[in-house]
Formats: C-alpha cells, sequence, structure tokens
C-alpha cells in the first residue's frame, strides 16, 4: 500500500497553499530496480535536471560523461557515460536507477540519491560532524523527477 | 566486503567508450630520483596479503608533470622550510626534564628506517601506535613536555623530518604477531561503505584509481608519501588528516585524527604499501 504525504510546495500564504502528493523515500515501490509512477504529480523538468547533473547533491558528471554537457568541464569515469541511456533504458528503469541505484545494480558504487535509511555513520551534509535529527535524502522527489526528464532526452537512435 | 571484481572490468569497459578522454590513465612511466640521488620506488609488485590489486603504486605517479617535478629536487620542494624549522625544535630543550630529541637521539639520522616501519606494535603499551602517538609519548614521558596537537604543525613538521631521513627505504609494516588484529580492524573499515554516499576507501582507491571522479586523478591512495605538501592548501598534510578529509567527502561522521580507528586504518592502509619507498614529505595536489 502506497501512502501519500502531502507536502507543501511554495510558499504557503493563508488558503493558497499548493498541494503536491509526494512519495516519500520509504514508500518508493520497486519492482525489477525499476519506478513505475512518479515520485510526484508535477512533471519533471529537464532544464531543472541539467543542472543538477552538474551541481548540488546531484553531481552526476562526477561520475558519468555526458556528451549533451561536454561545455561543462571534468566529467568523471567512474560510471558508464550516460549517452543514449533513454535508448537503453525505460522511464521507470531511470526512475528506479536514480532513486537507488544499489537496487538495479546490487553493489554499485553510485550513491542512492532517494533513501533514508540503513546508512554507517551518516554524517551532516560534508561536516564530518555527525548527522543530529532526521535524514533528507540526497535528492527531492521533485529533484529525481527533473533529473529522469533530462535523461529522458539523452536519445542516440 | 562490496567489492565485486566483474563490475570494475565492466566499468572499465563501460569508461572506455566515453568521449575525447583516455581510456585508462593510470600512473604514468615517469621514474622518481630525488636530487638526481636518491631512488624512489614508486611501483611494485602488491604485498602477499592484498587480493585485488596485483601492482601498488606511489600516489606520486598519478600526479601532473609539473606537481612531479616539484618533489624531484628539495630545493624546489616546499616542505623542505617546514623541516628546517623541525630541525631547530630537534635540538631545541622543553619541558621539565631540561632535555631535547637530540638528547636521546643525537643526531635525527640515527631515526633512519623508524618511519618504515611505523604503525607499529609497542609492546609496554600493549597497542599499535603510529610515528605520531611515539613522539608525544616522548614528549610527554621522557622530555615532561607538553604533547603536540595530532596533526598540528609542530607534529607534522616533525614527522616529516623523520621520514626525510628514511627516504628511498621499503615500507615495511609488520601486521602479523600482536599487531594482527589492529591490522584486521584497519581491514575492515578500508572496505565499510560510510556516510550518505556509501563510499569506502576501497572504492575509490582500488576500484577506481587510474580514474577520474570530477576534476580529480584518482590514486591508490598510499601513504608512503606522508606528510604530503598539497599545493591546494599550502602546508603539510598528516596521514590521519587526510583520512578525515576522505571520509569527510562521502557525508559521513568521521573518526578522530590519532583515535584508535584511524591507526587501525593508517596500519592497514600502510601495509598495501610495503614495499613502496618512504618518500615524505612529498608534494601533491
Ligand atoms: C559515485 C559515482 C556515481 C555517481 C555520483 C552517479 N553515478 Fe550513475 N552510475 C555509477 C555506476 C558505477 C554505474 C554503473 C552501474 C553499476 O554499478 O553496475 C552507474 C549507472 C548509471 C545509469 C545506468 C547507465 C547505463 O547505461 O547502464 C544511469 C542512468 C545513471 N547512473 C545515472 C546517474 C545520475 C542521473 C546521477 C546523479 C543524480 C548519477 N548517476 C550519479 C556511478 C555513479
Ligand atoms: C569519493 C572518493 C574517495 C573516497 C571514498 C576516499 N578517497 Fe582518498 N582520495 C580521494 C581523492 C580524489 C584523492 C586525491 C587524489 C588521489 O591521490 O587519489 C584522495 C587521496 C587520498 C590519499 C593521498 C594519496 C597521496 O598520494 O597523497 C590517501 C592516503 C587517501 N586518499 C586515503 C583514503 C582512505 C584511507 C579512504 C577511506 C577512509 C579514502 N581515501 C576514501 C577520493 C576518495
Amino acid at each position: 500500500m502506497r501512502r501519500v504525504i502531502a507536502v507543501v510546495a511554495g510558499i504557503a500564504s493563508f488558503g493558497t497553499a499548493v498541494l503536491a502528493d509526494t512519495v516519500a523515500p520509504t514508500e518508493v515501490k520497486f519492482v525489477d530496480g525499476a519506478v513505475e509512477m512518479p515520485l510526484t504529480n508535477q512533471a519533471g523538468n529537464p532544464e531543472e535536471g541539467a543542472i543538477l547533473m552538474n551541481k548540488g547533491s546531484g553531481n552526476c558528471i562526477a561520475c558519468h560523461q555526458v556528451t549533451a554537457l561536454s561545455h561543462l568541464p571534468f566529467h568523471g569515469e567512474i560510471g558508464p557515460t550516460l549517452d543514449g541511456v533513454a535508448d537503453r533504458w525505460s522511464e521507470a528503469d531511470l526512475r528506479g536507477i536514480v532513486a537507488d541505484a544499489k537496487v538495479m545494480f546490487e553493489g554499485s558504487m553510485m550513491p542512492s540519491f532517494y533513501r533514508t535509511e540503513g546508512f554507517i555513520r551518516i554524517g551532516d551534509g560534508y561536516t564530518g560532524n555527525a548527522l543530529e535529527g532526521e535524514v533528507e535524502p540526497l535528492l527531492t522527489a521533485q529533484q529525481v523527477e527533473d533529473i529522469v526528464a533530462f535523461l529522458l532526452t539523452l536519445k542516440e537512435e | 566486503m562490496s567489492y565485486n571484481k566483474k563490475l570494475t572490468i565492466g566499468l572499465a569497459c563501460a569508461s572506455a567508450l566515453g568521449f575525447g578522454v583516455a581510456a585508462w590513465a593510470g600512473p604514468d612511466e615517469d621514474n622518481l630520483v630525488i636530487n638526481g640521488e636518491i631512488e624512489i620506488v614508486t611501483e611494485a609488485a602488491a604485498p602477499e596479503h592484498m587480493e585485488y590489486v596485483d601492482t601498488i603504486y606511489s600516489g606520486w605517479r598519478f600526479r601532473s608533470d609539473e606537481t612531479q617535478a616539484v618533489q624531484a629536487d628539495d630545493f624546489d620542494n616546499p616542505s623542505m622550510i617546514f623541516v628546517e624549522t623541525a630541525m631547530e625544535v630537534w635540538d631545541t630543550v622543553e619541558g621539565t626534564e631540561g632535555k631535547s630529541c637530540s638528547s636521546c637521539h643525537n643526531d635525527v639520522e640515527s631515526l633512519r628506517g623508524v618511519r618504515a616501519v611505523y604503525p607499529k606494535w609497542n609492546e609496554k603499551a600493549g597497542e599499535v601506535r603510529t610515528l605520531e602517538h611515539q613522539i608525544n609519548d616522548c614528549r610527554e614521558n621522557q622530555m615532561g613536555a607538553e604533547k603536540w596537537k595530532y596533526t598540528g604543525g609542530d607534529m607534522v613538521n616533525m614527522v616529516s623530518l623523520i621520514s626525510m631521513v628514511s627516504r628511498g627505504m621499503p615500507m615495511n609494516v609488520a601486521i602479523d604477531g600482536p599487531a594482527q588484529s589492529t591490522w584486521e580492524q584497519g581491514k575492515e573499515l578500508y572496505y565499510t561503505r560510510f556516510g550518505q554516499l556509501e563510499l569506502s576507501c576501497a572504492n575509490c582507491h582500488e576500484d577506481n584509481y587510474g580514474n577520474m571522479i570530477r576534476a580529480d586523478h584518482l590514486s591508490q591512495g598510499q601513504i608512503n608519501g606522508f606528510p604530503t605538501y598539497r599545493l591546494k592548501n599550502t602546508k603539510l598534510n598528516s596521514v590521519h588528516a587526510r583520512f578525515k578529509g576522505c571520509v569527510r567527502d562521502t557525508r559521513a561522521h568521521t573518526f578522530k585524527p590519532g583515535g584508535p580507528e584511524f591507526t587501525a586504518l593508517e596500519l592497514y592502509v600502510a601495509s598495501r604499501g610495503n614495499g613502496l619507498s618512504v618518500e615524505g614529505p612529498s608534494v601533491r595536489n
């Protein structure tokens, strides 16, 4: 059963709050590594996704090469190139991989971007101190959707 | 242990398909001879105990020609200013006993060989100790002086001086006998995937050395070159400070420099470099 939590998106000035349904990290349903249902009811924005590939908690190009982002310096060589990734994987597969790649690829070095449990000595960001309080996933549900939308543009065929 | 050989081979192939980047920019082929006379072994057969690596390389082999050159001549190596400071401290009397390091050890050259065998089992203390622990033990118990901060400037300068007199000698830490359980603990830490990014030392320095992670060319994370002068922070960096930085970068709660976890990890990592020359104080980016 899927528990849907309501989050308040945008500035919640009285009476005008926009409600969006978001799947919590602990409620994501994987089937063979893939996640069929979008994590939010707002379609992913590929332009936002492209930004997240470079900066912040995504930083996908630390490990992956992406020709479409070749204007950005220093693409890593840890994972496979993401060129043509939309030819190789379905939207549901890509959502699963971005949310928690270790479900699709056992033991993968790729971080689990939408998971909040099971870490050893989790820190408070990059401070080196212990985390006190709730674990925030590396990416928000909407950021996962944005990145998936960007990945879906990476077609070669 | 999360190691998966098949996976690594798969990844190596995958990155060979990448655009415009050399397939596997592993260690380069350069040789290191410091001051035209001290030959440094930067490549050696892996010690018996290493299961997944055949050849070990000094981090020097992964640096650019420019960075490499700075270490090849002591006139260019910025560490030497700090070594000179340590040389003065070596002869400086401090503490209640009216002694300096040289009161007991004479010339620093008498400590040639010491760097190569640390961390080392200390019979009296009944534990494995790093060179830093030993230096602080001398300060407290022989000199009656204050302990130095584990990763502080005084300490890293002195460790550099003591490393320097062993340059060119092979790293040779003992991992058997009473040190074995500490070594096992270090090995466990090496393969544990810490932090929110769930990365172990092995993920970066065993499975991916030679590969780029963003702008960084990953080495094997060897410590035969420590302390290292880093062009990035323009100071000497100690082993535990480096460990702390690497663990922090996995979004983990790090361990304390000088504490039992990093001491065990240092013994284990040092043992992965057995056979490489002591080359500290080295230069890295
Ligand atoms: C620390 C390294 C690392 C980071 C950071 C990383 N990945 Fe990965 N990724 C990998 C590895 C390694 C694989 C190969 C799968 C495996 O482990 O077998 C992979 C596989 C993939 C695949 C499947 C590619 C294929 O062709 O099979 C996709 C898609 C992907 N990653 C997307 C992303 C996105 C999007 C991000 C950022 C939000 C990201 N990765 C961040 C390491 C990483
Ligand atoms: C996310 C990747 C990553 C992880 C995980 C990681 N390191 Fe590193 N480490 C680096 C990078 C990048 C450098 C700088 C380039 C190099 O020398 O590899 C580095 C450098 C080092 C160096 C300096 C080597 C030299 O020649 O100066 C040591 C030692 C080291 N790491 C040890 C460790 C240990 C021990 C662990 C585990 C506790 C660890 N690292 C975990 C990325 C990592």
